[in-house]
């Protein structure tokens, strides 16, 4: 009976890191979509919401949750900045490497993560929040209940968001025009041209969601992890593995991309070893790439052409 | 309606057409013929906007279209149905129709064009829900011209419409050209296939090397022995 609790509660924990997950890998993927380079400074702008919320919380007690609200715009116009001032004019340079921007991207991240070295020191800070540690346990619920699993606030309230926020992005994508301008700008920009969108705009506005996505997500991070400067490099990384496990560019196949992520690395750190959940990260990515290589995307169009 | 005047287009450092000048006039078809490489799709796509031309003019009813980017073009009243379709291919056809009334008149309008659009095309209707890099060759072509129509164009230029599709497609598609202009559209086209094009064409121009060599009425260049020995056959 332990075991299957153990198991269950591996998966509980997994899925709700991947809601997280996805919610970081759809930023990332829907700047790949449109702008066709990898924003390797993707967990850096996750750093700079995780301070500003950071800051809110200990100069004003603002909640985390709330500072969504705040950091999500800044990092929205944050992103439309550097897209519109930095990536632009290098995209527009012929160069002899073809994928400078992404390079530029680099150094975007470098001169982040230094910037919030020299603010706020190397030292790692945490938000002493009243409900960090608050748990639901099973059995108080269902007293006969043959396994006790739980489930911790911040955790729940943070995938319960994430999840929110993802629908959220779906629906625009989905049913708006606006939403769907950017699709057909990733899928065709010159059609898109013709059809009377101004891409240019869309690829600024999509740089801008990618960036409050994943301040967003950085926000929902305070309540359960710690932050330092350099924390926005594993980020990237992450969004980087979700991107191609889900298909570059593919909003559905982000999520559930990520959703694998959790599950496989709450699965590791528990059967493998806390210390071995990186290990399975980049197993499942090198997985991805040698037999997968157009990711869950490839899958979800397999289906459909049956 | 529309007028090219003395048009220099480059690629890069290639110039591909030269000193082009033509008219399109209200109501009528017009169409380009050539071979492959003739500058048949680089002029269509000079007039939409994606390439510029290095000398000369377009002007749309009477406007300079020289300062006016590719995305507003569409607000003008001219839309171009591409080369090869270039659906959305990851959208639905109902959402590949949206695409094209994503603005001012067009966009208020939209269910009663997407009606009208159905009525044209059945078949859309029965496919609306079906993601648009699934259809068949002449159904991709029916939904890239109910997308043109969805922006209410006055001037619709098509881009090798009958390429790649079967013989009774062909001529479905023409037919269906032939009835938007009827509706009061007019049409300038593209095509290879010279004979059914000069058909129904009111006006027509040959283009060589990126150069104009010959104008007539459709009925007369298809008797024309320079037309009828480089582009028919015969």
């Amino acid at each position: 009976m332990i075991k299957l609790e153990i198991f269950l509660q591996t998966l509980i924990q997994g899925l709700l890191l991947g809601g997280l997950y996805s919610l970081i890998g759809v930023g990332m993927t829907i700047i790949m979509g449109v702008m066709k380079i990898i924003n390797l400074a993707h967990g850096e702008l996750m750093m700079v919401a995780m301070y500003i919320a950071y800051v809110l919380f200990t100069a004003f007690q603002i909640d985390p949750y709330f500072s969504i609200l705040i950091a999500a715009p800044v990092l929205f116009f944050l992103g439309i900045a550097l897209q519109k001032y930095l990536i632009n004019p290098v995209l527009r340079v012929e160069a002899i490497i073809p994928e400078n921007q992404v390079i530029l991207t680099v150094g975007i991240g470098m001169v982040l993560a230094n910037l919030a070295t020299i603010i706020f020191q190397s030292d790692y800070r945490q938000t002493p929040l009243s409900y960090a540690s608050k748990t639901w346990y099973l059995q108080d619920y269902w007293k006969s209940s043959p396994v006790d699993l739980s489930i911790t606030a911040p955790w729940l309230v943070t995938f319960l968001v994430a999840v929110l926020i993802t629908l959220g992005l779906w629906f625009f994508l989905a049913r708006t025009d606006m939403g769907k301008s950017i699709r057909a700008t990733a899928q065709d920009s010159e059609a898109a041209m013709i059809m009377g969108v101004n891409v240019d705009r869309m690829r600024v506005i999509t740089f801008g969601l990618g960036s409050a996505l994943v301040g967003a997500a950085g926000c929902l991070f305070i309540p359960i992890y710690y932050i330092y400067p350099d924390i926005g490099g594993q980020f990237t990384l992450i969004s980087f593995v979700i991107t191609i496990l889900g298909g570059l560019g593919s909003t559905v196949g982000a999520i559930l991309g990520g959703l694998v992520l959790g599950l496989f690395e709450s699965l590791t750190a528990t059967y493998v070893g806390m210390g071995w959940a990186p290990v399975g990260r980049f197993a499942i990515f090198v997985a991805a790439l040698v037999f997968l290589p157009g990711g869950m995307a490839s899958l979800l169009k397999s289906k459909r052409m049956k | 309606m529309l007028e090219i005047r003395n048009m220099d287009v480059f690629y890069g450092d290639v110039q591909v057409i030269w000193d082009v000048s033509f008219q399109v006039k209200p109501r009528e078809v017009t169409a380009l013929i050539g071979t492959n490489g003739a500058g048949k799709s680089t002029t269509l796509k000079t007039i939409a906007g994606l390439l510029r031309p290095s000398n000369g003019g377009i002007f749309f009813n009477a406007e300079d279209l020289s300062t006016v980017p590719a995305f507003q073009r569409i607000d003008r009243g001219m839309v171009l149905c591409p080369e090869a379709r270039r659906l959305f291919i990851e959208m639905t056809v109902e959402e590949n129709l949206d695409m094209g009334s994503l603005r001012g008149r067009a966009k208020q309008q939209r269910r009663q064009t997407k009606d009208m659009v159905y009525e044209l095309f059945p078949r859309l209707k029965e496919r609306r829900r079906q993601i648009a890099g699934t259809l068949s060759g002449g159904e991709q072509q029916m939904a890239a011209i109910g997308r043109g129509l969805m922006s209410l164009p006055q001037l619709m230029m098509f881009d090798e419409p009958s390429l790649g599709l079967a013989p009774i497609l062909v001529r479905e598609i023409f037919e269906v050209i032939r009835k938007i202009q009827a509706d009061g559209t007019t049409v300038l086209i593209v095509e290879q296939n010279v004979k059914q094009t000069l058909a129904i064409a009111d006006r027509a121009y040959v283009l060589e090397h990126g150069r104009l060599v010959m104008q007539g009425r459709g009925q007369d260049l298809l008797n024309d022995p320079h037309v009828k020995s480089a582009y028919l056959g015969m």
